[in-house]
């Protein structure tokens, strides 16, 4: 009898191990209530009560193995067919995708917060100011009288004799400065008008942004420092800032500030027009007056004041020729950033 | 400012110092540098030649053949055309290969088949006008004096006519009035290579033959609050006649035009003192006497350039005793020009107040190189420096004889500004470490006195007021770029954006992040835009902030609106053929408050879209923001009323009761306006980002997830199909009660079973309650209530 439940066992696996087997008809011809093996357990009774349970657990074992292996069987069989199914389910992944409609912050935006970014890393924060503003924030309390020359720098735009279009985001700098003591770090920036005709490189209304701290000690080196390190997040870290000497009214001293060509690393290229380094901010320490003006006494507290125009930064990031670009809002043009 | 680079070398010598080095060095001391220009730098092998002989061309009947000498022993044939030639006159001569202006070349070649090595020149090939070149024309060669040039025979052209210069041009800041000039440029050249800087007295000799200036004229101030200090001197037997050749192109390389002697040395002085000076023709004015005095009301002034003026009593003139003849500092008068026949001159060498010079010259459109200056402020010091130079200049000339004696009014003096020397506080200030000695050094070099720890500043820098001034002066020789960045030390900071900035920053991003394409449009309009958008010709946001001076109508008034402009842009990218648009712009729009006062800058959300949309594309929209931003109890009302909108399709939007704003088609009239199709709707909405804010959740709080499982009940109803869902659906709502989790629409359905002019609406009522399984007959209690209430208020019963 054992040999016979072996000889059972070995049929089984051995049709089991044939790749085009039918094991629903294995199984019945060997586990079914008709099949061999039960037929074999049927004649348990013929035997010794020593042999029986001898028997018993080998009949036990051959079911177990010929069950496993139907059901391994089975499983591959399913993977197998899963397998050519999704295979038959393959697509060209060359095709085109349908594409889910993206929008865009505009590149102004996009720059100018980038910029935000920046600052508020550095422990700024922002500041705003009305864009209609009095004559008295954007010229007189920043150290520019009426009739002082330094006005025909900044053509204005006129609504009455004392109101005016902010011809700079200055006057956010001594809005602040009216109603917070120091420590004093913020950034103010937004749009300012000047009255230049659009062109290529010009345009009645643009961006500023401006940068204003005020405390005990501050010197101009820790608004070299800043600067720099600002240049280096904007424009890369091997990014190196120039000072050269300038003259704003409402700073002393006052600098003009160059970056390293961020195109050619300041070897001279088309973006910077062969100089190696880019104008792209005005600086300088507080001067004394617009503090004393908004009751900060100068000489106990000391300040600096940086300010650039967006709209140049962008253009110089992206390469943009014409200003106009920018406020033409041609989406082909906005797709772009 | 554009230097002479030899005229800077009469008060500096900078020789050794290349022109770029001298701009780059210039610029990093402060004097900032646009740029440089080699005089006559496209003349290139042109030399002076003369005349030996001349002969007739046999092939042609208005050409001769010239033989030249040009100083080197050998003899040069050339063919010229030019009639004025005559045997042993100096002419220029191009020499082959020469370069003229325009790109021309001269190569050797045979006119009518006799060679010509090269081309006599006249003053318009070599770049040169009349002006430099009194005398000369552009229809002859130029003819160069046998007196001055004989002796130059062979010369290099730009040596022979002064031309080996080079010219920088400066860009002066307002505070620097005093680098307006050749002295003040040459002092910073000094301080700025470290070489001496020489500054001759002029030297009068004057006529001495007894005549005294008090002999001819007298000079009163009537306004010593606008005319600081007047000196005066006369010139008499004047022979008024070219100026030499040095003269000339000294200011031809300034760009100042020469004219005549006498007016090409007030120029000069100008630009080499700073000091704009004025000459009268002394025999026009009346009384002998000048008079500084405000203008009459409504006075009438011709100026030189022959111009009517209406003047103002604020004006300041110069004046004999009867008439203007002068606009102080701005430009002299018609009546008392100096002309060819001129004998006897006045030279006025003065001092005004600025803003003065200013008003009058904005007023009157007349922005003249003196006036540049004197609105600066000028130092009231230089007036006699300058006034004795100009009489050295007439000597040196032989332009006439200079009177003995000297008129000086000087009512009003400046106070000698003193400003404490504070080296510490200096460095403490730059963040460097400067010597004391540097600083003293540096500030003497300047024109400062410094003396026991106080500095003296110079009358000519009335830009130094205080230690920022003095530090300034310190750094900006010693070297910016020297300060060695540091970080700041000071107390700690929050940083960062307020919750409304935050909120701003979300939306947009928002925005972006769902397919819209933000713009930035200018804030000023027109006024007719307001007419394009249709809006009502009564309505309040029509009262704009208006511009004084715009650039032009299109920009004039500030918009309390934003909408024209998004439709402009809208149809410009439709107009390029982009037939899906979908925009937004976050931009301020300006309401008026009291006159007097500014606007009221509200932050407003403008939305476009064209192109595969409805109403609900936009509707997407505000609930998307209102849903991200926790925005609850909003409501949508129809809005048929605004002649911008189509007023079917149109709702004004409101969150916890207050409007935020309004969405909707745009009305196919506007719409047209702007060159859409009928059939291409444009939807647009404007939003109140203020009011978003404030209506946004800040204060977000957990509620727990429900134990308890939901029970849905649907309910049919047919009603009329006016009867807005958003009723219905607030009615269910209420009526359900506390248990009531959530109602939606599901479906809407108009068709000949329910009947004319009604519709059937679906909804779907979640009911839950909170602290065990809701049970039937809750659930049922709950409908009941709201059908009753659907009958009650809108009379509408459940579909059977």
């Amino acid at each position: 009898m054992k040999e016979k439940l072996l000889e059972i066992k070995a049929k089984a696996l051995s049709l089991l191990s044939d790749d085009n087997c039918d094991v629903e008809d294995i199984r019945i011809k060997y586990l079914g209530k008709k099949g061999e093996l039960t037929a074999v357990l049927r004649g348990m009774g013929q035997l010794t009560p020593e042999e029986r349970p001898v028997i018993g657990q080998l009949a036990n074992e051959v079911r177990a193995d010929i069950e496993k292996a139907i059901t391994e069987k089975k499983a591959n069989a399913e993977k197998a067919m899963l397998e050519k199914k999704l295979r038959s389910e393959k697509i060209d992944v060359t095709m085109p995708a349908s594409a889910l409609k993206a929008g865009r912050l505009h590149p102004l935006t996009k720059v100018q917060r980038e910029l935000e970014d920046i600052f508020i890393g550095l422990g700024f924060s922002i500041a705003e100011g009305p864009e209609v503003e009095y004559d008295y924030y954007n010229f007189q309390a920043l150290n520019i009288p009426e009739n002082h020359p330094a006005r025909d720098t900044q053509d204005t735009f006129y609504i009455t004799n004392n109101i005016l279009l902010r011809s700079q985001t200055s006057p956010v700098q001594v809005r602040t400065m009216e109603v917070q003591k120091p420590p004093i770090r913020i950034i103010s920036p937004g749009r300012v008008y000047r009255s230049d005709a659009v062109d290529a490189t010009h345009s009645p209304l643009f961006h500023q942004l401006e940068g204003l701290v005020v405390d005990k000690g501050v010197t101009m080196g820790d608004l070299k420092g800043i600067l720099e390190l600002f240049a280096q997040r904007m424009f890369g870290e091997n990014t190196k800032i120039r000072f050269r000497p300038h003259h704003f009214p409402f700073t002393e001293p006052s600098a003009e500030v160059d970056v390293s060509c961020f195109a050619c690393g300041g070897k001279g290229c088309r973006v910077c027009k062969g100089e190696g380094w880019i104008e792209i901010l005005g600086a300088g320490m507080v001067h004394p007056n617009v503090l004393r003006g908004c009751d900060i006494d100068p000489d106990v507290y000391s300040g600096f004041a940086f300010g650039m125009g967006i709209e140049r930064i962008v253009m110089t990031k992206y390469n943009i020729d014409d200003m106009r670009l920018l406020y033409e809002n041609d989406t082909r043009f906005l797709s772009q950033f | 400012m554009n230097l002479s680079m030899k005229w800077l070398n009469d008060f500096v010598n900078t020789d050794g110092i290349s022109i770029k080095e001298y701009c780059d060095v210039m610029t990093e001391t402060g004097s900032k540098v646009e740029g440089y220009e080699v005089m006559a730098s496209d003349v290139d092998n042109v030399f002076v030649g003369r005349i030996t002989k001349i002969t007739p061309h046999e092939n042609s009947d208005h050409l001769q053949i010239c033989m030249l000498d040009m100083g080197d022993g050998k003899e040069v044939q050339i063919v010229t055309g030019a009639p004025n030639v005559f045997e042993g006159a100096i002419v220029p001569v191009a020499r082959p290969v020469a370069h003229l202006p325009g790109g021309v070349v001269i190569k050797a070649g045979k006119l009518r088949g006799v060679a010509s090595d090269g081309m006599l020149c006249s003053i318009g090939e070599l770049g040169l006008t009349e002006h430099e070149m009194p005398g000369a024309n552009n229809d002859g060669i130029l003819i160069l004096d046998e007196e001055y040039f004989g002796d130059k025979i062979g010369w290099d052209i730009h040596k022979a006519l002064m031309m080996d210069d080079s010219v920088v041009e400066f860009e002066i800041t307002s505070n620097r009035p005093d680098c307006l000039s050749v002295i003040g440029l040459a002092r910073e050249t000094a301080v700025s290579f470290d070489r001496s800087f020489n500054l001759p007295a002029p030297v009068v000799k004057g006529c001495g033959d007894g005549d005294n200036v008090k002999n001819h004229l007298s000079v009163e101030i009537k306004a010593p609050d606008l005319c600081y200090r007047y000196s005066a001197k006369v010139v008499k037997n004047v022979k008024i006649a070219p100026s030499p050749l040095w003269l000339r192109m000294r200011l031809a390389a300034s760009g100042v035009r020469p004219i005549n002697n006498i007016v090409d040395i007030t120029n000069y002085v100008m630009l080499e003192y700073g000091q704009p000076m004025h000459a009268f023709d002394y025999t026009c004015l009346d009384g002998s006497s000048i008079v500084v005095r405000n203008a009459a009301e409504g006075e009438i002034f011709k100026s030189l350039d022959d111009k009517d003026h209406t003047l103002r009593s604020s004006m300041l003139v110069i004046a004999d005793s009867n008439k203007a003849v002068a606009l102080a500092g701005v430009m002299g008068g018609a009546n008392s020009e100096i002309c060819d026949d001129t004998k006897t001159v006045v030279f006025e060498s003065a001092a005004f107040n600025g803003p003065s010079v200013r008003i009058t010259s904005k007023a009157l459109g007349m922005r003249t190189e003196s006036s540049a200056r004197f609105e600066k402020g000028l130092d009231a010091e230089n007036t006699m420096p300058a006034l004795l130079r100009a009489c050295e200049l007439v000597e040196l000339l032989g332009a006439g004889d200079v009177v003995d004696g000297v008129i000086d009014v000087y009512p009003t003096k400046r106070g000698i500004t003193k400003i404490a020397l504070e080296p510490e506080r200096i460095n403490k200030f730059l963040g460097v470490d400067v010597s004391e000695e540097f600083m003293v050094d540096t500030l003497r070099k300047l024109g400062c006195e410094v003396e026991s720890g106080m500095i003296t500043v110079p009358s000519f820098r009335q830009d130094l007021e205080c230690m920022n001034d003095i530090a300034e002066e310190i750094i900006r020789i010693y070297g910016y770029n020297k300060i060695e960045s540091t970080g700041i030390c000071t107390e700690m900071t929050q940083g960062g954006r307020t919750p409304a900035q935050k909120f701003e920053y979300d939306l947009s991003m928002l925005l972006a992040n769902n397919g819209f394409y933000e713009i930035q449009t200018f804030s000023f309009i027109s006024p007719s835009f307001y007419d394009k958008i249709r809006m009502p010709e009564d309505d309040i946001r029509r009262k704009s902030i208006v511009i004084s001076n715009p650039l032009g109508e299109d920009t004039s008034i500030m918009r309390t609106t934003a909408l024209p402009s998004m439709l402009s842009i809208l149809a410009q990218n439709k107009n390029f053929s982009n037939d899906y648009l979908r925009l937004f712009e976050m931009a301020s729009v300006y309401i008026p408050t009291e006159e007097g006062k500014l606007p009221n800058e509200k932050k407003v959300l403008t939305v476009g879209a064209y192109g595969d949309a409805d109403f609900f594309t936009l509707k997407t929209v505000t609930e998307l923001i209102f849903n991200a931003f926790k925005i609850n109890k909003v409501e949508y009302s129809a809005c048929s009323d605004d002649p911008t909108f189509h007023p079917g399709r149109c709702a004004c939007v409101y969150a916890g009761g207050v409007n935020v704003g309004k969405i909707g088609q745009v009305h196919p009239v506007t719409a047209d306006n702007y060159g859409f199709d009928y059939n291409k709707p444009v939807f647009a909405a404007e939003i109140d980002v203020n009011a978003l804010f404030e209506a946004s959740e800040k204060n977000i709080q957990y509620k727990h997830l429900p134990r308890y499982p939901a029970s849905a009940r649907d309910l049919s109803f047919v009603c009329d199909k006016d009867l807005e869902v958003g009723k219905i659906e607030n009615a269910i709502a209420q009526a359900a009660g506390k248990l009531c989790e959530s109602v939606q629409l599901f479906d809407i359905y108009e068709g000949a079973q329910i009947g004319e002019g009604k519709k059937s609406v679906s909804f779907r009522m979640m009911l839950r309650a909170s602290e065990s399984t809701i049970t039937v007959e809750q659930a049922d209690k709950t409908v009941a209530k709201v059908l009753r209430a659907m009958e009650e208020k809108f009379g509408i019963t459940i579909r059977s």
